[in-house]
């Protein structure tokens, strides 16, 4: 049978992901059973608590939720060409920006209330990260740094302000900020427990992807990001682009951070450090920097995280157990990443064309070599050569 | 003149309270800074030194605590966190794999396996690395308090010198900054690119690992899942800021480990403002010299030319 280049690369997108997951999940039972746990107990419970009833799905969706939107603060960037690696700084302003707005003057408490909030989450968060894309523009400050140490920088002012000037005096044993009114705050949709910021994360993965794969701006945004050079020789504005990709990613991550706060927590406070922006950029790196794929793999690690608690009361292993499996699963995922390109060339392409350099002497040797070739190569890097090679050294510029 | 001499001595007292710090605070940074400086010589970012430190952290701690000997301790979280490291040194080097991302995994990682791991240390106690004493000679307990030295401190900086000296003027340091800036020449001369940054990355957990120790046996001293504060991730900016030199990286550890005393020792002399602030000081301060020194034009001045982050 014969292969387009296309159909295998779409197999190996979704096979080798998987085939790693299963890997993880097998090492995972090792560990478990290394500890004396039955490692099929805890693949059943896993399940079980992660997609086994309505509770828990519930459960992981709601987790799924911020993962989507900080996941998109790395996919949209990376799509440009940066490495953002900071969405936890706009994560958390973006939540402070959601509970500071009151303070200000006091939103109407209705649904129009709730977007204002969202609105000053998602401005915090895009302000933030634009800000590494015009550091980087302006003075050739990595991105990748720049941000992490904007994320700590946040995280303290975050800390400042929620126990200093914001601090509800009523809140003793935990410094927050003053808990919003009813009405501002986000609901479960249809009687469930899936607040309303689940629906933000799809639409803004669905329309993000849209935006990227569909519009002139987002293919010029992959252009930047694909190849700088080739974006400078047909005049795009580069500086533009690349401050608008990590302003929305920014976007993202900050409206996280205001859901959160508005459906979850109810005030900021230092609950919403909780690594959200890190495990966002394993699944932006693990959905391949796709915005559509940031769904399903964002909805997976939720389970994950959700299964934790069955875990721990049923098989009485500690809650990290969680973290290990989401461990093992990032790393078998990243690292299966090397078999793209792979798994089907040998077979596929080189045998046949084999006889046929064999075959035809007299035909011009360099003719018939070439065929085997690119055939073989042209399929491997889906979307963002830039990033693909890691260390391969960007151009100078 | 009645205010001058006890605001003087507060003064004072905090002074002796953030020197004493620095080194107390500052050990961990030391030893990260170093680890990642090694690493990024070579070629590559590990940001898995968060998961490294919190992983050989508890293995340091539980090495102590079966063994009954700090120094059983100190080894086992060497080598935990050369295991660790060695795992980023391998899959890094499969084609195609983004250190940075691959970094992340392994700090979710080793934080799990240590959490995991360690959720029956958490309530024993284990001995303790020796302090050494360098305050005898004053009269005052604040003082003599302060001046208890983590004995991995001195053993630090004889790493960095050991490290500045072997970067100019060993074989292996040649070698290891070679493929660091140059891969091809590297190649060219017939060395594994992948070996030398799998084995320099190695290395760096290893001392990286010593850092995790002292988290565990001497400061805070004991075994608890809110035992890092992120100095591995931020180890990537120390060693910025130290721009890719083992002696700068003592400074800037000490800098950083100050700035991280800061806030307590103001605090114990009852100004409890900017707590939080003080501790930013530092990454404030690295982007701010970021901003100054970079440029559009050019690489940073020292940067490794292979590293991703330089440019």
């Amino acid at each position: 049978m014969k292969l387009s280049p296309r159909s295998i690369d779409a197999i190996e997108s979704v096979g080798l992901p998987l085939a790693a997951l299963a890997g993880a999940l097998l090492l995972f039972g090792v560990f478990v059973w290394f500890g004396g746990k039955s490692p099929v107990d805890a693949w059943a419970l896993l399940f079980k608590g992660a997609f086994g009833d309505w509770f828990s799905w519930q459960n992981s969706l709601q987790r799924a939720a911020p993962l989507m939107l900080t996941a998109l603060c790395v996919a949209i960037p990376a799509r440009a060409g940066l490495i953002v690696i900071g969405g936890e700084g706009a994560l958390v302003l973006g939540g402070l920006a959601c509970a500071g707005l009151p303070y200000l003057f006091a939103p109407p408490a209705n649904a129009f209330g709730t977007a204002l909030l969202l609105l000053a989450a998602a401005a915090a968060g895009a302000a933030w990260i634009a800000l590494v894309g015009v550091l980087r523009q302006w003075r050739g400050v990595n991105e990748t740094i720049s941000s992490l140490l904007l994320a700590y920088t946040a995280i303290a002012l975050f800390k400042h302000i929620v126990e200093g000037p914001m601090r509800d005096p009523a809140s003793l044993n935990k410094p927050s900020t003053r808990t919003l009114a009813e009405g501002l705050r986000i609901g479960g949709m249809f009687d469930s427990d899936v607040h309303w910021g689940l629906l933000f994360g799809l639409v803004a993965c669905v329309a993000l992807g849209v935006w990227l794969f569909f519009t002139t701006q987002g293919f010029a945004t992959r252009i930047v990001g694909g190849n700088a050079r080739a974006a400078r020789l047909v005049g795009l504005p580069s500086t533009r682009i690349i401050v608008v990709a990590c302003a929305i990613g920014g976007a993202c991550a900050g409206l996280a951070g205001g859901i959160e706060v508005a459906a979850v927590h109810t005030n900021a406070n230092a609950s919403l450090v909780a690594g959200l922006g890190y495990a966002g950029i394993l699944v932006a790196f693990v959905a391949r920097q796709n915005p559509w794929l940031v769904v399903p793999v964002a909805v997976l690690f939720g389970g994950f995280g959700a299964a934790g608690s069955l875990l721990q009361r049923r098989l009485d292993v500690p809650d990290a157990s969680v973290l290990v499996l989401q461990g093992f699963a990032f790393l078998l995922i990243l690292a299966s990443d090397a078999l793209r390109g792979r798994l089907f060339a040998p077979t596929a392409q080189s045998v046949p064309s084999a006889p046929a350099v064999v075959v035809e002497p007299p035909a011009p040797a360099p003719a018939s070599a070439p065929i085997a070739l690119p055939t073989r190569s042209g399929d491997t890097i889906a979307g963002h050569p830039n990033l693909a090679g890691g260390l391969t050294p960007k151009e100078a510029t | 003149m009645s205010a001058d001499p006890t605001t003087s001595a507060l003064a004072l007292n905090v002074l002796i309270a953030v020197l004493g710090g620095a080194i107390r605070v500052g050990t961990p940074f030391l030893m990260v800074s170093l680890g990642e400086c090694i690493t990024e010589k070579a070629g590559r970012i590990n940001l898995g030194l968060e998961g490294v430190l919190v992983f050989s952290a508890m293995a340091g701690f539980g090495g102590a605590y079966l063994s009954g000997s700090p120094w059983v301790g100190v080894l086992a979280a060497g080598l935990s966190g050369a295991l660790l490291a060695l795992l980023h040194g391998i899959v890094c080097s499969l084609p195609r794999v983004n250190d940075i991302a691959t970094g992340i995994a392994l700090m979710l990682l080793g934080t799990g396996l240590a959490f995991y791991l360690g959720k029956p240390l958490i309530q024993p106690q284990a001995p303790q690395i020796p302090a050494i004493a360098l305050g005898e000679w004053s009269n005052s307990a604040q003082v003599r308090a302060a001046l208890q030295i983590n004995a991995l401190f001195p053993i630090g900086v004889l790493i960095a010198l050991v490290c500045a000296w072997a970067f100019r003027s060993t074989r292996f340091g040649l070698v290891l900054r070679m493929a660091g800036d140059s891969s091809d020449a590297a190649r060219a001369l017939g060395y594994s690119v992948n070996g030398i940054r799998i084995a320099a990355t190695t290395l760096g957990g290893f001392i990286a690992g010593l850092g995790g120790a002292s988290l565990s046996l001497h400061y805070p001293g004991s075994w608890n899942e809110g035992l890092s504060s992120g100095q591995g991730l931020i180890a990537v900016a120390l060693v910025i800021f130290a721009r890719w030199s083992p002696l700068r990286c003592l400074g800037a550890a000490l800098l950083f480990g100050g700035a991280g005393a800061l806030g307590p020792a103001l605090q114990s002399v009852g100004i409890s403002q900017g707590y939080y602030l003080f501790n930013a000081v530092p990454y404030v301060l690295t982007l701010l010299i970021l901003v100054w020194t970079c440029s559009p034009r050019r690489s940073l001045k020292g940067a490794p030319l292979e590293l991703g982050v330089s440019r």
